[in-house]
């Protein structure tokens, strides 16, 4: 009994901060735009976080860099792929470059030393399970929520309205970028609690793959993040319990995403993705 | 500030736009620097000095020899629209086949031939596994292809750990020195494996035969610039774009067979293996815009950036992911600069587009 | 100083009770006036039309209505007020209405999602609005359930979504821009209906059209442009369709054409029991059942998704099929599209930018997508780029294509143009069947004519033309004989001389069964 309940407890430590990026991911491709810079807007929010908790040893302060850092990027990535019209996984994958190159320059003196505060870990937990319940509520049920799904779906439908497409799909990319922040700061806060180089180690790519495979819904994230945690935990305990060897489980998150996405998920859930994702808008072309 | 769209962009026009980003790119990684607390007039020169000496030199050619494997590779894939970003795991892969063979068949003058063959077929096979996914049930290759990295780095960590670690190398974690049979020549005095570098030229200039001149390369070019015209046609898309990605992984093993016979001598952690190259390549492949042949002029040119972040690492003491922060910026201000080539850009107010 | 030139306006010499009028409007672009000094009225309960061939300026006018143009001259009033209507959302709320050709709805969406879009509140926009599209919905008879995606739609129910919209907005003047170009005849009777109750409910409609059987029956004054300019206006009770043609045109036209069938010749298509499944999965094809002979133009009419494009996918060897036989010339007809080709099968695509091109390729790579693996073309596995220029300069000059060279990107030609390049490329000496869909569709009258001849002149040389086409006149003076698919299923063929519209349009709705 023991053990299973502290098997939950680490799943759910572990599936966090996937929720989090997950869910953040998920709003801007609602809105049609793809950001695969996720695993580097987590570093620089890991980072910022940090460095803002041991220099002023105010939670809250880190907790907010690391969502200024994050969204400061993600406007990057707004900037090249809303009007400039740039590529948006290549731009996804030129911010993670940018993003992980970056925090691990300047994290480089940060390296090694403990986090000088102590940050609790259920406010992550339960802000990451209220927005779950929040996006899902604000999707099916508040015009805001229809006016970004209906953006991602066939933009000039909402064009035609007086609805400005290039701003809705702005504020989508920032919101997601707020929300791999938050992940960022949960890793370097409480999961580590420290700043190390690659302190994501691929999370943001299980965050950007757990989108597809859930089908772009709030709460079936949630779901998707937990299973991904218990994973995680069974990798942990399976270390040297059994003959199977360590580097090989290491892998296992990442053969479950491929496997999950080519047999499982990708046939149906290429019907349900928006239909507009990742292509630029332009008025008056079809 | 409007734009106004050029209807046919001539070479000189796309050559200007992308110098002019590449300045950019440049003014921005200057504001990286100086935010690092390093005077960027001072890296640049520390970047650039390798290119004034000997040593410097052979090491931005030997950085440029799998930049130019996998960037040639990459070209074809994206021409195909065979978003490739598994060149990092290709390359693993290649040097996981390459070490089999030098530490598990016996030497002699198969040996070399043999582990480029091998290698090469462990590359494609990585890539294979991607292109299947996305011909089969149309998965994004881009995700599947930077998942197999992950998996690719895994697989070298467990067997330098386990099955294939060397039995008098005590606490380090690599395989055995390969033996003589299986590394390659050198240029005197530098780590320049030459007979890759040759291989790697041959490779670009082959490929640029098959695009331009080919029916293959006519048919990959069809399937990547409007897949339904391809199907109208009858062109076997599947078929055309599994090739193109057997090409482009087979390119990266190709890499990695050279890294471990002409430099390492022995399968060691990944990160050591490659400095990125995989990602690097992207950029190359995408500053070539395309054409094999341009990846000699873009590979060395990425070459001088990783060989710089060597000498920053020993002279400025800086991480060596300022590669990446290059790379980055460099990526971001490209695809944006392809705005740029395509439009012109006026003064005065938006036009609105009519309704139709 | 405005100068106000109003065209006689009998039945309403109150100028000033209109609740819009246009003063004087000019919008030039480069090269071009769309739009030079056009001045109308339009008055409370009322149907004008607006007619004018392609390029007459009605898009720029729609788009100057609709707030996405600011005229370079003149003024807009409302209610006698001047208007300054510089966007969608302001056009909106001065109740301005757009009922778009194409509809713009979010496919995967219900009705009411789509209208919540628009005119919800913040909160549980879909339960607020849905009262007030049943009041809309029986008030002008606009039947639609709100509970249904849009996807699941016809053409004419998607197109009453697109009116609720322009009434829940608050639409007084609505603009309906070519609205019957995707109905039946049938469907546009009932078009007609809720046009009529809307002017009865006093709204002012704008009706855009070249089809002047229509315009005679449901408008009350009519607008013609040419060329940018307000070229006449007459009431409806003075107009015939040959002088309001005459405007349009600026000549007189003759109403008939109509191809002399020849004696029938030997069987060349059989199609039998015939089963496809469409895209998403449902059967498209069930049971289709028609022979083509040589030298025979057969004719496909119906609404579109009955199963058009899943037939002639089917035939050109792009689509799996599921059931029954299709033979050639006697022989089963198999293999790839490009197989398919060498036995004869060309293929005109809906989509000629998307589907029958590579816009990014040259004019001389586009004619040779289909033949690339043969000689001249190519040799061992190696093209002969002399050989392909060559047969692309000789093809340009027999197909009067209009490009600067074999060299140039094929996206920048104009459509005619590109479906030239298309017919050259399929229309081979070898051909047998020409399965060509709507092959005029947006084209000008000049390249329409070299279309109709090209496939005419096929067929007198003994090929088949299955001839899929939205414009029941265009079937009716090029078919032999005409089907109509419904659901799937063919019904026919009608002799094309015996038959007309009305009995064609029945057949598509399933009036007849």
């Amino acid at each position: 009994m023991n053990e299973i309940s502290s098997a939950l407890l680490q799943a759910v430590s572990f599936g966090t901060p996937i929720l989090l990026a997950c869910l953040g991911a998920t709003v801007n491709e609602r809105a049609g735009v793809s950001n695969l810079g996720v695993e580097g807007m987590i570093a620089v929010g890991a980072l910022a976080a940090f460095a803002t908790a041991n220099s002023t040893g105010n939670p809250w302060l880190a907790v907010g860099a690391a969502i200024a850092a994050a969204t400061a990027l993600a406007c990057v990535h707004a900037v090249a792929t809303i009007p400039m019209r740039a590529n948006q996984f290549v731009s996804g994958l030129a911010l993670t470059l940018l993003g992980t190159g970056l925090a691990g320059l300047l994290g480089k003196s940060y390296e090694g030393f403990p986090l000088a505060i102590h940050v609790p870990e259920w406010p992550f937990v339960a802000l990451a399970g209220l927005l779950t319940l929040l996006l899902a509520f604000v999707f099916s049920f508040t015009r805001p929520g229809l006016i970004l799904r209906s953006t991602g779906e066939n933009p000039a439908a909402v064009d035609a309205l007086g609805i400005s497409v290039p701003l809705v799909r702005f504020v989508a990319v920032l919101i997601g970028g707020a929300f791999s922040g938050l992940a960022g700061a949960f890793l370097s806060l409480v999961y580590r609690p420290s700043w190390m180089d690659n302190i994501s180690g691929g999370l943001g790519w299980l965050a950007v793959a757990l989108v597809i495979f859930v089908a772009w819904s709030p709460l079936r994230a949630a779901a998707g993040a937990l299973f991904f945690g218990v994973l995680y935990y069974l990798q942990f305990r399976l270390q040297g319990a059994t003959r199977f060897p360590t580097e090989l489980l290491a892998a296992l998150p990442y053969l479950l995403v491929l496997v999950a996405l080519g047999v499982a998920g990708a046939r149906q859930a290429a019907g349900h993705a928006p239909a507009a994702l990742g292509r630029p808008y332009l008025r008056g072309e079809r | 500030m409007r734009l106004s769209p050029v209807s046919s962009p001539g070479p000189w026009r796309r050559l200007l736009v992308t110098v002019i980003a590449l300045l950019v790119a440049a003014l921005i990684c200057a504001g990286v620097f100086a935010l690092y607390g390093v005077a960027p007039l001072e890296a640049y020169r520390s970047m650039l000095g390798t290119l004034g000496d000997p040593v410097g030199l052979s090491e931005v050619v030997r950085r440029s020899i799998p930049l130019l494997l996998i960037g040639g590779g990459l070209t074809l894939a994206y021409r195909a629209q065979f978003v490739n970003i598994g060149g990092e795991g290709q390359l693993l892969l290649g040097a996981v086949g390459g070490s089999g063979v030098a530490l598990f068949v016996p030497p002699g003058p198969w040996t070399l031939p043999l582990m480029f063959l091998c290698g090469t077929l462990l590359g494609g096979l990585w890539a294979l596994i991607a292109v299947w996914l996305k011909v089969r049930y149309r998965v994004n290759e881009i995700l599947t292809t930077l998942m197999l990295n992950y998996v690719a780095s895994s697989l070298v960590v467990y067997l330098i750990n386990g099955p294939w670690k060397g039995r008098n190398v005590q606490g380090y974690v690599y395989s055995d020195l390969f033996p003589g049979a299986a590394t390659l020549a050198l240029l005197p005095g530098t780590q320049v494996h030459q007979a890759t570098l040759v291989l790697g030229v041959l490779v670009v200039t082959g490929l640029q035969f098959v695009l331009t001149r080919s029916v293959f390369g006519y048919q990959l070019r069809v399937v990547g610039e409007n897949r339904a015209a391809a199907e109208y046609a009858g062109i076997p898309v599947g078929r055309v774009m599994t090739l193109a990605a057997l090409i482009t992984g087979g390119a990266a093993g190709l890499a990695g067979v050279g890294e471990v016979a002409g430099i390492h001598h022995r399968l060691l952690e990944p990160g050591e293996l490659s400095l990125g190259y995989g990602f690097t390549a992207v950029i190359v492949a995408w500053l070539a815009r395309g054409n094999p042949l341009l990846v000699l002029l873009t590979a060395p040119l990425l070459g001088v950036i990783l060989a710089g972040g060597d000498v920053l690492k020993i002279d400025q003491n800086m991480p060596f992911r300022i590669v990446d922060v290059f790379s980055g910026v460099m990526l971001l201000c490209l695809i944006v600069s392809e705005l740029f080539v395509q439009n012109r850009v006026r003064f005065g107010p938006w036009p609105r587009r009519s309704y139709e | 100083m405005t100068r106000i030139e109003t065209l006689a306006q009998p039945g309403h010499p109150d100028v000033t009770s209109a609740v819009l009028s246009l003063r004087g409007i000019t919008k030039r672009f480069p090269g071009v006036t769309a739009n030079d000094q056009v001045s109308l009225e339009v008055y409370p309960g009322e149907v004008l039309g607006l007619l004018g061939e392609n390029g007459a300026g009605k898009s720029t006018l729609i788009s100057i209505l609709y707030g996405l143009y600011q005229p370079d001259e003149g003024e807009i009033l409302l209610d006698g007020q001047p208007a300054n209507l510089s966007s969608p959302a302001q056009a909106l709320r001065r109740g301005m209405g757009l009922v778009p050709q194409h509809p713009l709805l979010v496919e995967r969406h219900t009705v009411a999602e789509n209208l919540a879009l628009g005119a919800g509140s913040a909160w549980q926009p879909v339960r607020q609005v849905t009262p007030r599209i049943l009041e809309l919905s029986r008030t002008y008879g606009l039947e639609v359930n709100p509970a249904a995606p849009v996807h699941t739609l016809s053409p004419g129910e998607k197109q009453r979504v697109e009116i609720l919209r322009a009434l829940l907005g608050g639409a007084r003047i609505l603009i309906l821009d070519e609205p019957t170009s995707v109905l039946t005849p049938q469907e546009v009777e009932g078009l007609f209906q809720i046009m009529r109750e809307l002017r009865a409910g006093g709204k002012s409609l704008i009706f855009i059209s070249h089809k002047l059987d229509e315009v005679m029956e449901i408008c009350d004054r009519t607008v013609v442009l040419r060329r940018g300019k307000v070229v006449g206006g007459l009431p409806i009770a003075e107009a015939s369709k040959a002088s309001l043609a005459e405007l349009m045109v600026g000549r007189s036209v003759s109403f008939e054409r109509r191809r002399v069938t020849p004696p029938p010749g030997p069987l060349l298509l059989s199609v039998r029991g015939l089963e496809a499944r469409g895209g998403r999965g449902h059967l498209a094809l069930r049971g289709v059942n028609f022979d083509l002979h040589e030298g025979e133009v057969l004719g496909v009419a119906g609404v579109t998704g009955n199963g058009q494009t899943e037939l002639v996918e089917v035939l050109a060897g792009l689509r799996p099929v599921s059931g029954g036989a299709v033979s050639l010339g006697g022989v089963p007809l198999t293999g790839d599209p490009a197989q398919r080709f060498a036995q004869g099968v060309a293929h005109i695509p809906e989509d000629r930018l998307h589907t029958g091109t590579v816009p990014t390729m040259s004019v001389s790579e586009n004619l040779a997508l289909r033949e690339y693996g043969q000689l001249p073309f190519s040799r061992g596995g190696l093209r002969n780029l002399q050989a392909q220029d060559e047969f692309a300069r000789r093809m340009v000059e027999r197909y009067a294509v209009s490009t600067p060279n074999v060299q140039t990107p094929s996206r920048l030609l104009s459509g005619g143009n590109i479906q030239k390049l298309i017919l050259a490329r399929e229309l081979t000496e070898q051909v047998r069947l020409i399965l060509a869909v709507h092959p005029t569709y947006g084209l000008d009258i000049g390249a329409t004519e070299q279309v109709h001849q090209e496939l005419l002149g096929c067929a007198g040389r003994g090929a088949g033309v299955l001839l899929v086409g939205e414009d029941l006149d265009e079937l009716l003076s090029l078919c032999d004989r005409v089907v109509v698919m419904l659901h799937g299923q063919l019904l026919g063929p009608f002799d094309a001389a015996q038959t007309s519209r009305k009995a064609l349009g029945l057949q598509m709705t399933g009036g007849a069964a």
